[in-house]
């Protein structure tokens, strides 16, 4: 059985996790190199077309899926948030549908981005139709988009 | 690490009377321990999970940053020479990192005609070996647990664990008490919209001179479908997941093998609802003679976005 003292421990370090877990937030300086993550993409991966380019509901069931698994950090209309960033940037509307795929399969582990190969491949092709149907965005000052209200 | 007491643990049984009180208070402040991170929950964001089906295989894919996956899991298990039984645990599973989950069990159990008992926690911590994907993406296991050895929940089988193990009355199999250290190599592998997973088990009881107990948990799976509906639905094949998974011991250090050991195969199916809830469902059977005929399993989660979030909200952080 638990002495009082084995759970004040255990805790402890649920709580440690929670508070390690607060400092993954990304950082408005690291929005930059976390866009750079897209230019590691293999020439393979790049070069790759999405096969659900012409499927007309590839960009609604792309929104749907950003919604379920996407929106908490990216935000409601992938403006960016506190943990992601936007997904309106140049950076990320000028990458091809491949380089979105690879990114998507592999995350940025290091930054907090999880990896969504638990998806199935149909539905990353679904979110980056999505992704490529946002209407680009002049690229904001990271620091000056932080300090919006 | 399961063993047979000796009788002379009955001596210090309590009266039947002071049993029942002692079981209310525990199970009270059990249930306390259960509610307080049920109300940090609350505070959380609710969000669409898509979970594996598997309840005793892991995959590598971990609980995403900052989000909390609260658990409830029954095991419904057939005894021969015994009475059957109803093991249950909750889970609380948070993600710290992209690159690392953190979990906490609590366990119990009713057996039939016996009585009902808290059986132990289990802190479990699972760690992404490689940043990015591959063909077989390796996750590191640690596990520490404490229980007692009337724990039924049947979460691994490892060693030589058998089904005349759990024959024991719990009020003499709760004297055991067990602290086991506990590693796996989840290996796993996704293709083609199919999910393959490893998980090599390997246990250290660290109370006494026992050896490593060995086992292991495969299992495969695919959603129904690949593509996702463009409208929100319950029904959709793309909320359902099913697969199937095995899982045994494989003896210890001094005799390993399939000797005396105990194996099952169960289909799973998990069922992603919009609505935030999983439900998963796995019959399983035993393929020898040292296990149990059948064990029924199912489980409901609700995963919660933003609890890390949320929790620094409570602290007074941004």
């Amino acid at each position: 059985m638990p002495k009082p003292t084995t759970s004040l421990t255990l805790f402890f370090l649920f709580a440690l996790a929670v508070s390690t877990a607060q400092t993954a937030r990304i950082a408005p300086s690291q929005n930059i190199s976390v866009y750079a993550e897209l230019n590691k993409a293999p020439s393979k991966a790049i070069a790759r077309r999405n096969p659900l380019e012409k499927d007309p509901d590839a960009v609604a069931a792309g929104a749907k899926l950003f919604d379920l698994h996407c929106a908490e950090c990216h935000g409601d209309m992938a403006e960016g948030g506190k943990k992601a960033p936007s997904l309106h940037a140049n950076q990320v509307q000028q990458a091809t549908p491949g380089t979105l795929f690879w990114l998507l399969t592999n995350g940025v582990v290091r930054r907090g981005m999880p990896v969504w190969s638990k998806l199935p491949e149909p539905q990353r092709w679904q979110l980056v139709s999505y992704i490529k149907s946002l209407s680009p965005a002049p690229q904001l000052d990271p620091d000056s988009r932080q300090s919006r209200p | 690490m399961r063993r047979i007491l000796s009788p002379e643990l009955d001596r210090n049984q309590r009266s039947p009377a002071c049993l029942q009180w002692y079981l209310q208070m525990r199970l009270s402040c059990n249930y306390g321990f259960l509610l307080a991170p049920l109300f940090l929950a609350a505070l959380a964001i609710p969000a669409l999970a898509q979970e594996s089906p598997y309840i005793v295989t892991y995959d590598h894919y971990l609980e995403e940053p900052g989000s909390l996956e609260v658990e409830y899991f029954s095991t419904f298990g057939t005894q021969r020479g015994g009475n059957d039984f109803h093991a249950f645990w909750a889970e609380f599973e948070y993600g710290a990192t992209a690159w690392w989950t953190t979990e906490v069990y609590l366990d119990g159990q009713t057996t039939f005609g016996d009585s009902t008992l808290f059986t132990g926690f289990r802190w479990e911590n699972r760690i992404r070996l490689l940043q990015r994907e591959h063909v077989i993406n390796p996750v590191l296991y640690l596990e520490y647990e404490q229980t007692s050895g009337a724990d039924k929940i049947l979460k691994e089988v490892e060693g030589h664990d058998v089904e005349s193990d759990y024959a024991v009355p719990n009020a003499r199999a709760r004297q055991e008490h067990d602290h086991e250290m506990e590693t796996k190599l989840l290996l796993s592998s996704t293709f083609n919209g199919w999910n393959i997973a490893d998980n090599t088990i390997a246990t250290k009881n660290l109370t006494g001179g026992n050896p490593w107990e060995f086992g292991y948990a495969i299992g495969a799976s695919r959603p129904l479908a690949l593509k996702a509906s463009a409208r929100r639905c319950s029904f959709c094949p793309e909320n359902f997941i099913a697969g199937v998974e095995m899982y045994g011991g494989l003896g210890d250090r001094h005799s390993f093998g399939l000797h005396d050991t105990s194996h099952y195969l169960a289909p799973v199916v998990a069922w992603n609802l919009p609505s935030d809830w999983t439900l998963r469902l796995s019959p399983g059977f035993g393929l020898n003679d040292t296990s149990h005929r059948f064990l029924l399993r199912w489980g409901l989660s609700r995963e919660f976005s933003g609890f890390g979030s949320a929790i620094a909200r409570l602290l007074g952080g941004h």
